[in-house]
């Protein structure tokens, strides 16, 4: 019985190629979508864990030195001959053929990490480090200094990308910094008695393990962005494959019928479909899995390129296939089948034998009551979410239930709307038109879910981005006011510097700062000098008008929004500056990507609480950048290095932001075609057993070009209530984003923007999108040849 | 002292070395280090700085200490070297490996920690007059060895304290030529087991005061053991009489015992025991770290009349370590009341 059992099945697929496609592209399309960003986030998490284990940055303290980038050896000594537990890094970059490389040095005897990613596989050799120390590298990086000529490379893949390991001794030499340490690693176990660092080694700050760049916190919302997406599209491709398989269950009902009539056991043929829906699952998966990597592959160079500038994370621009990846994205697509299947497979079991075999027997009134069921239920659990979850967890969670929710809820709003315009109708066409849709709508419900997580998706990220953009631009305006900042190497050339360009610049901004414990954080106390470039281009988030002659009289200290959100502090709240000076908040500023609390006084009041530090770097105002900068090489001999164009930061920073961006409109745009050809196939699965629907409609009159036109305008008009209803879904979806999500993953909120233009034009897409799917089985439907038409009423149905 | 540190060191340069043929690969080839021979003449004070042109050296001290109460102590602060290469220089490729043990053990409880460097940088040396040996902020100071300051601290202990010789240095084997198998292999052995101690020990609940005895060994040598040998059991012994016994047996893989030893009678008398005289058994053993180690012996060396039980002031005295071992305070009973330390490795 199970070689005609199956011969039946896969009857039913030859007889409709199209279902069996919709269903294996709709399911490869949500693995490839979910294990494509899934792909993405493996490679560049191995690639921070890669960097953490390199130096331990994040892991652990280190010792910075105050000015300049270098530590002497003989402080390091020091140190440890005081008790402290330090292990020395020094870092450099020498030039490759392939691009420079960073050089990191590390002592094995005394780094907390060890070599890091290389004493992992035990081959640190300790003769070999002390006599003919190896570098290790990745084999790419080892391709490059092999390249160079009398290096003892070992191929290490774990290595950070662009980055070569090696013993401290060695690196002084590579390098050419004999003596020269640029960090000191902080073990976690420190012995008793150790006296204070400012005792041992006063020009060295500490830096805690959190501040110095934990990168996996501050990229965390950047991935957790992208997994929402996997999961988005992965759930579109979910609508896609349950409409298939849901359809081929029904139309099988006969077959079922039949099959059971015949003798085969309810079990056995359950235990047949099941088998078929694996095969397919697997085969589906498998070309998914396909797909995700290329998909990966276009998508990572730009990801890679975007967590580089923004965290200063290097990322490996390659892929490497990882098992788990492999594993993860075939069971994703199985558990999408599953959840496709499992309503249909349980009806199919739960069919009366001798039931008619009816196909198309959806009842409406229970589903939409299920639906209704369904939103409540995640409407409920998105509330629990928000009341008792935390962060961005949380956010992610009410985001999820929100979209779902809305999906379920979207065909029963659809249903009143269209009823409605049913009742104010004029005319039979028209009545027919409405009631007609109305009708489609079941079949259709699922295509149009997925098109509207798919506009919702658009309109929110495409708000937090443009949102962004809008912020970050103005910041950096505020941030970046002075035209030219320049750096001296000493004190000394500081003061021969600021004479120097006294006559020459319209202000000169001295930027002092001192790293600082502020109300229980970690955070830098800023000294600025109060001028009309800070009165006219600083916005605050909250503070008033006279807040800058406040400052300017040492009575008042200004914040930025990190250090108020973590202290807790808003304004009028003192805030402890220096041992025995608190300053009441006057103001509270925007300040985008830092992940350092920041609070700024006047530069009188900071050289009356530091009198032994001085500004060494410098903002100039100039109405003629290129012109001082000329003179500052030229007659002042400053080194170019030691000068930075403002404009060239704000078009790197713009430059990165713009990457960001890249990634998420290639996503964007991905759903959205996912979404569309939802509905190609849902349409072209619809026009065939439209027929008998369409006949009477012809017979009384409508020509077949009408009602192929009336199709296309009935998608159209589906997709612009579909639209509709998404754009305030998508606006919820931005403000999650920016309000819940960003505030917890980076301690700021960005102000929301509307842009409706860009909805608008998302809009025209998305019925454009409808139009493009309706229109290939709007020809066919207009084509259907008149016989067939009239064979509906021949066969009586 | 003993053999004990040998193979400690040994087993932690091990693997660094990737010497594939185990404790046979330092008896295999001295790979240009000199090597001990019979009937050294040590030159003092420069014997008690560091020789990089042998192998493997040490500086370690052990000491039996009481507090106020009565409370029985013990400390342990080891400098060991290890050569890659036989020579010495300056800069982070000099081929000279410094590692620092410190222990403390009460009755109760047992502190371990250790510390890495390499020569070459001043983080740790020997310096032979004035004596200094370091690592780190670990110090073992004083105008010669006869007058030392020596201090160490770990996370949740530290210990700072004075020790006076009142006696002289003593020769262990044939004048400070140590055998340590039948095939030969061999060090150089001295010790000075005279030292009055007192200073104050740092426990997690605040500082003790301590008086008690320390002995120093100092011993290096480039292949001092045999490839059959797997472990060892190693005693310095104070009995109430004022005479001390220094003994050792090392397990060979067959079953058999290498032993060895030193009677020290109050003057500072030494007489190397006889093959054979230094009889230890063990009489118990304790779960430590997962192992069966033996933490109750009886010491007999017949010629003398002694017979003793050696039972460890605290079973869990285990150092923890990049390379584990068992070292602690013990308290006589027996034929001679006394105490003394204990250091046992190879247990698997």
């Amino acid at each position: 019985m199970t070689g005609p059992g199956l011969i039946a099945l896969a009857a039913h697929w030859r007889r409709n190629p199209l279902q069996l496609f919709t269903l294996v592209a709709g399911l490869a399309l949500a693995t490839a979508l979910w294990s494509g960003v899934q792909a993405v986030n493996m490679e560049a998490r191995a690639s921070y864990d890669a960097a953490a284990a390199t130096v331990g940055e994040g892991r652990f303290d280190q010792l910075l030195p105050r000015v300049g980038d270098t530590i002497a050896q003989t402080q390091f000594i020091a140190l440890r001959r005081a008790g402290w537990q330090v292990g020395p890094v020094l870092e450099g970059r020498i030039a490759t053929a392939g691009g420079s490389l960073r050089i990191v040095g590390l002592d094995p005897l005394t780094s907390p990490g060890g070599m890091g990613p290389a004493n992992r596989d035990g081959a640190v050799d300790l003769t070999r480090m002390l006599t003919d120390p190896p570098l290790f590298a990745n084999a790419e990086v080892a391709r490059r200094l092999e390249g160079l000529g009398g290096m003892t490379v070992v191929v290490t893949p774990d290595v950070a990308a662009n980055t070569a390991i090696t013993d401290i001794g060695h690196a002084q030499r590579l390098l050419d910094r004999p003596g020269a340490i640029s960090r000191l690693i902080v073990a976690r176990d420190q012995p008793l008695g150790r006296p204070p660092l400012e005792q041992i080694a006063p020009d060295l700050v500490v830096q805690p393990a959190q501040a110095g760049g934990d990168i996996g916190r501050l990229t965390d919302s950047f991935h957790l962005n992208l997994t929402a997406f996997g999961l988005l599209s992965f759930a579109v491709g979910i609508f896609i494959v349950h409409g298939a398989i849901g359809l081929a269950f029904e139309q099988r009902r006969g077959m079922v019928r039949t099959l059971r009539a015949l003798g085969m056991p309810l079990r056995r043929l359950m235990a047949l479909m099941m088998a078929e829906l694996t095969v397919l699952a697997f085969v589906a998966g498998g070309i998914g899995m396909v797909l995700g990597y290329a998909i990966a592959g276009l998508l990572l160079p730009d990801v890679a390129a975007t967590l580089e500038g923004l965290y200063g994370a290097d990322i490996a621009n390659t892929l490497r296939l990882r098992p788990e990846w492999w594993v993860s994205g075939m069971a994703i697509a199985f558990l999408g089948t599953a959840l496709a299947a499992g309503g249909s497979l349980a009806r199919i079991s739960a069919m009366p034998l001798l039931e008619t075999a009816r196909a198309g027997s959806m009842v409406r009134g229970r589903r939409t009551r299920l639906a209704l069921a369904g939103a409540a239920g995640l409407a409920v659990a998105g509330a629990g979410a928000a009341v008792w979850g935390q962060g961005m967890i949380m956010g992610f969670a009410v985001l999820a239930c929100l979209l779902l929710g809305a999906a379920l809820l979207l065909p029963p709003a659809l249903e009143t709307m269209l009823r409605a315009f049913q009742r104010r109708a004029s005319g039979a066409k028209w009545q027919w038109f409405w009631a007609d849709t109305r009708l489609q709508l079941p079949g259709l419900s699922l295509a149009l879910m997925a098109l509207l997580l798919a506009m919702a998706a658009n309109v929110g990220v495409s708000t937090m981005v443009s949102s962004f953009r809008a912020t970050f631009t103005a910041f950096l305006d505020q941030r970046l006011a002075a035209e030219l900042y320049v750096t001296a190497d000493t004190p000394s050339q500081a003061a021969a510097l600021q004479a120097f360009v006294a006559p020459r610049a319209r202000e000169v901004l001295p930027l002092l700062s001192v790293p600082r414990r502020m109300a229980g954080n970690e955070a830098e106390l800023h000294g600025i000098r109060v001028g009309p470039t800070y009165r006219e281009n600083w916005r605050f988030l909250a503070g008033d008008s006279a807040l800058w002659d406040r400052v300017a009289d040492g009575t008042a200290v200004i914040v930025n929004e990190q250090l108020a959100r973590r202290a807790g502090l808003w304004l009028g709240d003192p805030l402890a500056v220096a041992p025995g000076l608190s300053l009441p908040i006057a103001g509270i500023f925007g300040d985008y990507g830092n992940p350092v609390g920041q609070a700024i006084v006047s530069d009188a009041l900071f050289a009356d609480l530091f009198p032994d530090r001085r500004a060494t770097r410098f903002g100039l105002r100039t109405d003629d950048p290129d012109a001082l900068r000329r003179d500052l090489t030229e007659v002042f001999g400053l080194d170019a290095g030691r000068i930075v164009d403002q404009a060239a930061i704000k078009s790197f920073s713009l430059g990165v932001f713009e990457r960001t961006f890249t990634v998420t409109a290639a996503l964007n745009v991905l759903t959205l075609a996912v979404a569309g050809f939802a509905i190609l196939m849902s349409l072209l699965t619809l026009s065939a057993m439209r027929v008998p629907q369409l006949a009477p409609a012809w017979a009384l009159g409508l020509t077949r070009r009408e009602l192929g036109r009336l199709e296309v305008i009935r998608a159209m008009v589906l997709a612009a209530f579909t639209a509709a209803a998404a754009l305030p879904l998508g606006l919820a979806l931005a403000w999650m984003l920016l309000a819940v999500v960003n505030v917890a993953a980076f301690g700021w909120r960005l102000p929301m923007f509307l842009f409706p233009a860009d909805y608008a034009r998302l809009g025209l897409l998305t019925v454009l999108a409808a139009l493009l799917a309706a229109l290939w089985p709007a020809v066919r439907l207009a084509r259907t040849p008149p016989e067939a038409l009239l064979r509906v009423f021949a066969h009586e149905r | 002292m003993n053999v004990r540190a040998m193979a400690l060191i040994v087993a932690l340069v091990w693997p660094m070395l990737a010497l594939a043929q185990g404790f046979a690969g330092l008896g295999s080839d001295a790979d240009g280090f000199a090597r001990p021979a019979p009937d050294p003449q040590f030159d003092f004070p420069a014997d008690h700085g560091a020789h990089p042109a042998y192998r493997i050296e040490w500086w370690y001290l052990t000491a039996n200490m009481t507090g106020p109460d009565g409370t029985a102590y013990g400390l342990q602060w080891t400098l060991f070297r290890s050569a890659v290469a036989p020579r010495d220089g300056t800069g982070w490729q000099t081929p000279q490996i410094w590692l620092g043990h410190a222990a403390v053990t009460t009755p109760d409880r047992h502190f371990a920690t250790e510390r890495l460097a390499r020569g070459g940088i001043g983080q740790a040396g020997v310096r032979a007059a004035p004596f200094e040996a370091w690592i780190d902020e670990w110090r073992m100071t004083g105008p010669d060895l006869g007058m030392l300051r020596l201090n160490a601290a770990g996370p949740r202990f530290a210990y700072d304290v004075t020790l006076r010789a009142e006696g002289p240095l003593i020769f262990h084997g044939d004048g400070g030529y140590s055998v340590k198998s039948a095939q030969g292999q061999a060090s150089y052995y001295y010790s000075q087991p005279f030292f009055a101690l007192h200073g104050v020990l740092t426990l997690p609940e605040g500082p003790v005061e301590v008086t008690g005895t320390a002995w120093l060994d100092r011993e290096w040598s480039s292949q001092p053991l045999a490839a059959d040998q797997s472990g060892w059991d190693w005693f310095s012994l104070n009995f109430d009489t004022g005479e001390k016994l220094m003994g050792f047996r090392l397990r060979q893989n067959d079953g058999g015992h290498f032993t060895s030893g030193t009677w020290i009678s109050p003057d500072g008398t030494a007489v190397a025991l006889a093959p054979g005289a230094f009889r230890p058994e063990p009489l118990s053993r304790t779960t430590v770290a997962g192992r069966q180690v033996p933490t109750r012996w009886r010491v007999q060396v017949p010629g003398r009349g002694l017979d003793v039980t050696v039972e460890a002031l605290n079973p869990m005295a285990w150092m923890d370590l990049s390379v584990p071992y068992w070292e602690g305070p013990v308290t006589l009973t027996g034929s001679h009341a006394g105490n003394g330390y204990l250091e046992m490795t190879g247990y698997e």
